[in-house]
């Protein structure tokens, strides 16, 4: 037994998870308040704490010391283990994003498997039971409905974000995320190919159907998350509140929290593929000193907290969308779009030898 | 991998599919068999088959039984729950069933090579994935472009025949 990799994976895995994941939630939603507040003119939260920032203290501690009221004519084991499913995909999704270089010799990623991009498809795509079953276990009208509208959204998005990625592995020409990220310290960011390397026509050419893919790709992710302008399934004033009508204090931020999980995760691979991972042009990796492995877990992070703020902004900016606008967005556009992408990106990978 | 976690994963996937027969209740028994599909996946990963471990949650636990679920869930079948048990008919099930499985025994209890022991598996080293697409568009190619036109002409059908009904 090798005691070291299993001494530095536990601590990895409780650390991002107790350390950075579970405030990272709770912060988000503090920060979508705050930041909401900003944008409609208002304060938002300021009063628990300085500034309010122990407002998600105290909301956790509200939730959980509510009444846990089950209402009788639910389906009962299932409506337990929904909130489960809804949670449990979204964390673990992380375990194969690369957070930082390394840090002492360790490399920062929990699980570097070779097939990493198509382990978060997978358990992406798991997490449409915990929404599905909350809708079917509630039994009653409106959480169906937002169930069944929430599958198919997922269903339709996941085509769209699964084609959006094939451009980033044709180049890389690997599943393994952190040699994506490795490609990217090499040849510049999959938005910005040009980076270091000005007077090549070809990357130039090449930034074109990378930076749709980014947009296909992000948009996909608003859409699997849930998020405005997509949260049809909990549209309350169709459904009054969606697949979570039925649910009460922490069983409800179960969801809750499930809900921004999947955002974090959802932003964590967008920077990944995208954006550079931990990489920022000037700082060098933490093989040059554990300063540098802690400032490419700060800048990941940084990343993904710009990320989720354009996730929030998007959120307060935009109406939502009508369902069969939704439909005919994903398999009419983004489908196709995503489609003739990877032909543009292939032709221009064949054409200039990259 | 070790065997024990060979043997945990073998259990889960044999009890979550007996599960899945045994149940009355239609959306039980589907999410039984995602269960058994994701321990399924988990035994192919215990051989460094990460590739087909993936695509069989992808594929099967992610993609096939949630439309399974969703068809099931918007049919509503109550029927099935209220039904009752044909003992007869169980009980000649079960016969057929035994008869196989005591089939199977036999042949393999018979067999030369179920009786020596194999070496372990050898860690492989080379990429999967790259295998498998060298294989399907190298050595595979035809009838793997076929088997693409056949899906095409499949998905044409389904759209064809969906659309009569509006006009």
């Amino acid at each position: 037994m090798d005691y070291f990799l299993i001494t530095t994976s536990l601590l990895k895995i409780v650390g991002m998870l107790f350390i950075v994941i579970l405030p990272m939630v709770s912060y988000s939603v503090y920060a979508e308040r705050r930041v909401s507040a900003f944008m409609q003119d208002r304060l938002g939260p300021n009063r628990v704490g300085p500034a309010g920032l122990f407002q998600p203290i105290a909301d956790i501690f509200k939730l959980l010391l509510k009444e846990d009221f089950s209402p009788r004519h639910v389906n009962t084991f299932y409506y337990w283990l929904a909130p489960c499913l809804a949670l449990v995909p979204a964390i673990i999704t992380i375990a194969v994003v690369p957070f930082g270089s390394t840090l002492l010799g360790v490399p920062m990623v929990i699980a570097d498997i070779n097939v990493g991009i198509l382990y978060v498809f997978a358990i992406a795509s798991l997490g449409v039971y915990g929404i599905v079953l909350a809708g079917w276990a509630s039994n009653s009208k409106y959480p169906f409905l937002g169930g069944v509208r929430s599958s198919s959204q997922m269903i339709s998005y996941e085509l769209s974000l699964g084609l959006a990625v094939i451009p980033v592995f044709l180049l890389v020409g690997n599943l393994r995320l952190t040699s994506v990220v490795r490609y990217q310290i090499e040849h510049g960011w999959m938005i910005a190919p040009f980076i270091g390397d000005w007077m090549n026509l070809g990357k130039w050419l090449l930034a074109i159907p990378m930076i749709i893919s980014f947009v296909v790709f992000t948009i996909a992710v608003f859409a699997e998350t849930n998020r405005l302008p997509f949260d049809l399934p909990e549209a309350e004033q169709e459904l009054a509140g969606g697949y979570h009508t039925e649910y009460s204090s922490m069983k409800f931020a179960l969801f809750f929290l499930g809900e921004y999980a999947a955002m974090i995760s959802g932003s964590e691979v967008i920077v990944t593929l995208f954006l550079g991972g931990w990489h920022f042009p000037g700082i060098p990796d933490g093989s040059h000193g554990w300063i540098f492995g802690v400032i490419n877990i700060a800048v990941f992070f940084a990343k993904v907290a710009a990320l989720i703020f354009v996730f929030m902004w998007v959120r307060w900016t935009l109406p939502r969308f009508r369902y069969d606008q939704l439909m005919r967005l994903g398999w009419l556009f983004f489908f196709e779009i995503a489609l003739v992408n990877i032909f543009l990106v292939a032709i221009i990978v064949a054409y200039f030898r990259f | 991998m070790p065997a024990y976690l060979f043997w945990i994963f073998a259990l889960l996937m044999l009890v979550f599919g007996a599960a899945v027969v045994i149940n009355r209740n239609p959306i039980a028994s589907a999410l039984n068999l995602v269960v058994s599909f994701l321990s399924l996946a988990a035994l192919f990963m215990s051989l460094d088959a990460f590739f087909v471990g993936i695509i069989q949650v992808l594929v099967y636990a992610g993609a096939i039984m949630v439309l399974f679920l969703f068809i099931i869930m918007l049919l509503d079948l109550r029927v099935e729950k209220l039904r009752k048990i044909n003992w007869v008919a169980s009980a000649g099930g079960i016969a057929v069933a035994l008869a196989l499985l005591t089939q199977i025994f036999y042949v393999i209890g018979n067999l030369k090579a179920a009786r020596q022991t194999f070496p372990p598996l050898a860690r492989s080293t080379i990429d999967d994935v790259r295998n498998v697409g060298l294989a399907l568009f190298g050595n595979y190619n035809l009838p793997f472009q076929i088997i693409g036109i056949l899906v095409l002409v499949a998905t044409i059908g389904v759209v064809l025949l969906s659309k009569r009904e509006v006009r």
